[in-house]
């Protein structure tokens, strides 16, 4: 449809450039704000306006951030949550893939009497709204003494996570031709051979989605670190939130946007590096719902 | 399972049944975990939630049952009613703004257009940003002092006035910018990807008819893109009613609790106010709210592959 699209428009491709540029802009620009604010010293702030570039670049926001910034009583500053992020977002990625796969597999290539009704449950999972499991979870967590650590939360993620990665590999492996599984059956091939040596080879992309996906959610996430994690255990997006939020004495926005930026490093990274696969499974995770 | 019997290969495993058996529930032992982890974390929470939402349970749960009490009182608060309020505002201008400049962008971006990838990871970009990041940077944009009324006063407009943010009744509007300038690129490539998706033969067709290209647009392309739309408002209406982080990273709710949304009036009261019973009712019609969303589309999705 390009070619028909091309010769209607041509008059006017000017305006269409120009508009997306400006729109380009508009996206960027927070960015921008973020970067330079990061680098500029307090009273630079003050004297200069939002756009302006920094009189002398200065990184003293970013350490400030990195160690010293005050998030509630503590002031060592958000590197420490960074970590605990990490630490938490690895574990929870990689459990649930694993999990996602395997479901994916049952769910497309073995099914039982049940297993759509299974999906279905599933499927659901993905919507329901977090506040409604929150409490229950909460006193779950305290029972079995993983309130407030790093493994409570993974468990968190990856419950909440394997609807979407079993999703994404269900939906995926639909699309193999089951006359490939059942050749394989006939040649003695068992459920677990069939998978390493038949699926898997050919899963690449969907790892790909389903591990980018995963990492930029569980990274990204706010609600269960709010209400499952405190103190020490906090994910940096908690960490944030509080060194933003709570302030005492003087608002210093460039460590404030030093921190943001820390916070927002390593799925802007993932984003730039395997883009293709985030939006994929963006797609994935609404369109073919 | 019985042409397998003739495989060498399995009649020498054949005297096991037990070998049998096993990879019969196999599949079904794979599963397992999953089954339990969201049989219990999913439905059994939700249903203990339920159960929550009718106890007079304020600090700690105790299981008296009080009818319908707890929703009673939701009714009746001032908060939960602004909050609900809130949400229209922020649901239907959210949507509404993310679909308008996500299809104008989609159609513009399917013209040919050069470096349309770098432009697309541009307009997506802030999708894989958290949302207290996006609060963050829109809160010290929107920052009344030093932030964008400084920048137009430095520019020479020097009665611009912008606080907003600050403003009781404005507040909940720059909610929804930072929302929008979140998801409008998100929207964009759902839309884009249905456009690559629609048969070139019927545009050249109404061409030959004489027919202009808005009007094609408007009239065959945008309709043929339903689905498109559905599933988009779908995933918005989603983000809207779980709409949280944004939220606490920018206003906490305030000033006062006029930016309140549902999700943090039940952070509130479940959390930090001691209201279990109460929170557990709001978090209850919140699922009421998405249910009444969801079953419908889900019905015709499961529909629809059947049919394929």
């Amino acid at each position: 449809m390009t070619d028909v699209v091309r010769t209607g428009f041509r008059p006017s491709r000017v305006a269409i450039y120009g508009l997306l540029l400006l729109a380009a802009l508009v996206y960027l620009i927070p960015l921008f704000i973020m970067l330079v604010t990061s680098f500029k010293t307090p009273m630079d702030i003050r004297t200069g306006n939002l756009m302006a570039l920094p009189t002398d670049w200065t990184t003293i926001g970013w350490t400030k951030a990195w160690s010293e910034a005050c998030t509630g009583v503590q002031c060592e500053g958000i590197s420490g949550y960074f970590w605990n992020s990490f630490k938490m977002t690895v574990p929870a990625v990689l459990i649930s893939t694993l999990l996602g796969a395997f479901n994916g597999y049952v769910l497309s290539k073995w099914k039982f009497k049940g297993s759509d009704l299974f999906f279905g449950m599933l499927l659901f999972g993905c919507f329901v709204p977090f506040q409604v499991v929150l409490l229950p979870m909460a006193a779950t967590l305290g029972q079995l003494g993983l309130a407030n650590t790093t493994s409570g939360l993974v468990l968190v993620h990856v419950i909440y996570g394997v609807a979407f990665t079993t999703l994404f590999f269900r939906n995926y492996y639909v699309a193999i031709p089951d006359a490939l599984i059942k050749a394989a059956r006939l040649d003695g091939a068992g459920f677990f051979t069939i998978f390493f040596r038949i699926l898997l080879p050919m899963s690449t992309p969907i790892f790909m989605v389903s591990l980018i996906w995963q990492f930029t959610q569980i990274w990204n996430d706010f609600l269960f670190g709010v209400v499952f994690a405190s103190g020490d255990s906090q994910p940096i997006t908690v960490a944030l939130n509080n060194l933003v939020n709570t302030s005492t004495g003087v608002k210093e926005y460039n460590v404030d946007m030093a921190a943001a930026m820390i916070a927002a490093l390593p799925t802007l990274v993932v984003y730039i590096v395997a883009g293709k696969y985030f939006i994929r499974g963006l797609t994935a995770g609404s369109v073919k719902g | 399972m019985e042409h397998t019997q003739r495989q060498p290969a399995r009649v020498a495993r054949a005297p096991s049944r037990f070998l049998d058996a096993l990879q019969r529930w196999l599949p079904k032992l794979v599963v397992a975990p999953t089954f339990v982890l969201i049989g219990v974390g999913i439905y059994g929470y939700m249903l203990w939630t339920g159960v929550l939402s009718f106890t007079s349970s304020s600090f700690l749960p105790v299981y008296d049952f009080v009818g319908f009490d707890q929703y009673a009182k939701l009714m009746a608060n001032d908060r939960w009613l602004t909050a609900s309020i809130n949400l229209g505002i922020f649901g239907g201008l959210f949507i509404f703004s993310c679909l308008v400049i996500g299809v104008i962008l989609a159609i513009f971006l399917d013209q040919r257009i050069r470096q349309e990838g770098a432009i697309r990871t541009i307009y997506l970009y802030p999708m894989a940003l958290s949302m207290i990041v996006t609060g963050t940077v829109w809160k010290w944009i929107l920052n009344p002092s030093l932030g964008l009324e400084k920048l137009m006063h430095d520019w020479g407009w020097t009665s611009f006035s912008f606080d907003w943010l600050v403003s009781s009744d404005m507040a909940i509007y720059t909610i929804v910018m930072a929302a929008v300038w979140q998801a409008s690129g998100f929207v964009m490539a759902l839309f884009l990807a249905g456009l690559r998706g629609v048969d070139s033969s019927i545009i050249r067709a109404a061409r030959v008819d004489g027919a202009s290209l808005p009007l094609i647009y408007w009239k065959i392309i945008l309709p043929s893109l339903r689905p498109v739309f559905f599933s988009a408002v779908m995933v918005l209406a989603h983000i809207a009613i779980k709409s949280f982080d944004l939220v606490m990273a920018m206003t906490a709710g305030g000033p006062g609790y006029s930016t309140d949304l549902p999700a943090v009036f039940m952070y509130a009261h479940t959390f930090t106010r001691g209201q279990m019973g109460l929170g557990s009712a709001s978090a209850m019609l919140m699922l009421g709210a998405i249910l009444a969303l969801i079953v419908p589309y889900l019905y015709s999705e499961l529909r629809e592959k059947r049919h394929d």
